[in-house]
């Protein structure tokens, strides 16, 4: 009984390390910044009206408020893709916005927003994308959710999908918030 | 006019001294920022190390740590930098820790295993060594000679 018994374990246990291993996705590497409060930065602005010359966004600028940091940029393709559920999500009010403009041209971003919508409540512009290297973005789209002392509390890698936003995103800015 | 001339002449390998000590250090910087990529993944292609890859993240983090470098920032302190922003998974070498244990103890665990089963198997044989008994012989001699025991 033993001489099949402990083969069918061996296989068994084989079976559940690569099923397990094989089925999860390579480029979503645990954040070591959840937990972590986010790293503080100062950026200009996106907007280029002459009303907001010489603006800056720090995200201490959000203290006592739970908000989202998407970053994004106007060559990332699949920013496309999340950009109509951030904009559904801006519609519905739940939380703060805030784009972090990534790597990317001024006149290039804002034509992009214009053409597909501004769900920002703001966008910060790291032209060189150094704020991105301090918050680990080596993908673009990138979304934080953090809380109200500043700490981030998810991060999604990739485009946000409404699955991601209904069943954990919402779910937990709510919790977040209260 | 010979005054200048001669200041000139003087002056010249001066500045080539000052030079060459800014190509050496060039040098040294170059060597240690090619040492800490090598053994940084490129989270974008992630089968390339920082060093070998040319993608745009690669690129600015190679900046990144020539920054580091120049400031003074040791090698570890670079390293540490990286794996606050990118986790452990940007390092080539596991660090050992709880979490790592199997993926490092792993290898030397299944071969204590093959081991055990081998030797196991080895004691079973010898044990099944089939001794002939005199009635096991008579069986055989009839056997081969054709004739009913």
């Amino acid at each position: 009984m033993m001489r099949f018994l402990l083969p069918l374990a061996g296989f068994l246990a084989m079976a559940i390390f690569l099923g397990v291993g094989l089925t999860r996705n390579p480029r979503e590497v645990p954040s070591p910044l959840v937990g972590k409060a986010a790293p503080a930065f100062t950026l200009p602005q996106l907007d280029a009206r002459p009303e907001a010359a010489g603006k800056t966004f720090s995200p201490a600028d959000m203290q006592g408020k739970v908000w989202l940091l998407n970053v994004w940029a106007s060559w990332c393709v699949s920013c496309k893709v999340e950009h109509p559920h951030l904009v559904d999500f801006a519609k519905a009010g739940i939380a703060p916005l805030v784009g972090l403009d990534y790597k990317d041209q001024r006149e290039d971003a804002l034509a992009w927003l214009k053409l597909h919508g501004d769900p920002y409540t703001l966008s910060a512009y790291d032209r060189d994308g150094r704020v991105g290297i301090d918050y680990g973005v080596y993908g673009v789209p990138e979304t934080y959710v953090i809380d109200k002392a500043g700490v981030i509390r998810y991060k999604q890698i990739g485009p946000v999908t409404p699955e991601v936003l209904k069943s954990k995103i919402v779910p937990l800015v709510r919790e977040l918030q209260r | 006019m010979a005054l200048a001339a001669l200041v000139l002449m003087l002056a010249g390998p001066m500045v080539h001294a000052a030079e060459s000590k800014a190509a050496a250090d060039e040098a040294l910087i170059e060597r240690r920022l090619n040492a800490i990529s090598e053994e940084l993944r490129c989270l974008v292609c992630q089968n390339e190390s920082l060093a070998g890859s040319r993608a745009d993240l690669a690129i600015d983090l190679r900046r990144e740590i020539r920054t580091l470098i120049v400031q003074g920032k040791s090698d570890r302190e670079i390293t540490e930098f990286m794996v606050a922003r990118y986790g452990d998974f940007i390092l080539y070498r596991p660090p050992l820790k709880a979490t790592t244990i199997l993926l490092w103890a792993g290898p030397f665990l299944i071969v204590l295993i093959g081991l055990a089963v081998l030797f196991r198997n080895l004691k079973r044989r010898r044990a099944d060594d089939p001794t002939l008994t005199e009635d096991d012989r008579q069986k055989a001699a009839a056997l081969l000679t054709g004739k009913d025991a």
